[in-house]
């Protein structure tokens, strides 16, 4: 049966049918997250909250063939911040940040099962989208990664704490301070992917694991997740303060600006 | 461990499948952005299909400013 939960919007699309939401991510080139995306996920946020009735699970998934989800949109946070003044560019970086993390956290907390289906890029803000959910299945093309301290920053979306809470410490400094990229291998050795598919299984995967968890009873499902995934808030505002005080630095104008005008599709990459 | 010959062979036909290139048009001294026709979110692609292959962890910032197959391989060769 649908329900009245249903969006088809220019950065992603959404419904919810016999229990299930399923949010399609497809902004070209690579979902990059920007302001656009921002409202449509704070609509998103708007219509969980107003659910009526009980939805087993939630999965995520993009149709790009370029993968997930590549992070924040860099080109409009230059274009936005190049020509304001450095204490308003800042005021402008924090309440993105704020306003994004209140998505995060919500969905985060969502009361069903979230499943982050992925393949490809899944990087930045596109890995903390994910980190948000409660299970991860990705295809073999998926690689992970927090690419930001090659521009001067640290990942801003809540994505250090939330690895930390799911996986530990270790594990965040190694993706942190090197900023390498993990393939679905290392990544489910490391326990953060539940299950690895051929390429192009993932959603069917993941809507495989929502038909299992349609047939627990809903309450006792949302009270246990609520058990095992505190949300780390503390963490996260420290986060922000850390992401608003590197942002005004030089470097990370700098390292945009090199950003913007390379023609390749991901310069910070090899 | 196979050698070092196998290895770049192995790569080269992996390239050749994947990028859908025939493989008598690639060489071990080819730059391959520009063979391949390929940019950094592809060449990581590769990666991930060299690293399945192989069974091997090989870190993206060791492809920093590698472009030909031959250093290609021998980044590999010393994981296998």
């Amino acid at each position: 049966m649908s329900t009245g939960l249903t969006h088809k919007g220019e950065t992603m699309s959404y419904e919810c049918k016999d229990g299930l939401i399923e949010l399609l991510l497809h902004r070209t080139p690579c979902n990059e997250i920007g302001s656009r995306s921002l409202e449509e996920l704070e609509g998103f946020s708007r219509a969980l909250e107003a659910l009526r009735q009980p939805v087993h699970t939630l999965i995520i998934y993009s149709d790009l063939k370029c993968g997930f989800c590549a992070g924040a949109d860099l080109r409009e946070l230059y274009e936005r911040s190049r020509h304001l003044e450095k204490e308003e560019a800042a005021k402008g970086v924090r309440e993105f940040l704020e306003r994004i993390h209140r998505v995060l956290n919500a969905i985060d907390a969502a009361p069903m099962t979230t499943i982050a289906a992925v393949h490809g890029v899944v990087f930045g803000g596109g890995f903390e989208l994910a980190l948000t959910c409660d299970l991860i299945i990705a295809d073999k093309t998926a690689r992970f990664a927090f690419p930001e301290l090659r521009l001067g920053l640290i990942p801003g979306f809540g994505g250090i704490p939330r690895l930390k809470r799911d996986i530990g410490n270790a594990v965040v400094r190694d993706l942190l301070l090197t900023g390498r990229s993990f393939n679905t291998t290392k990544a489910q050795q490391i326990g953060l992917v539940s299950q690895v598919v051929a390429e192009g299984e993932a959603l069917r995967a993941a809507r495989a694991t929502a038909a299992q968890l349609a047939k627990f009873d809903h309450q006792t499902a949302v009270t246990a997740k609520k058990f095992v995934k505190p949300i780390p808030h503390e963490e996260l505002r420290h986060e922000i303060d850390i992401f608003c005080d590197l942002f005004s630095r030089p470097a990370v104008q700098a390292g945009l600006r090199k950003f913007v005008e390379s023609k390749d599709a991901q310069p910070y990459l090899p | 461990m196979p050698t070092a010959e196998k290895t770049l062979d192995e790569i080269l036909t992996l390239a050749a499948t994947h990028f859908k290139v025939p493989r008598e048009k690639l060489s071990p001294d080819d730059d391959f952005f520009k063979t391949l026709g390929i940019d950094s979110l592809q060449a990581l692609d590769l990666l991930t299909k060299l690293e399945n292959h192989f069974r091997v962890e090989l870190p993206d910032y060791e492809l920093q400013g590698v472009s030909d197959f031959r250093t290609l391989a021998s980044k590999i060769q010393v994981r296998l």
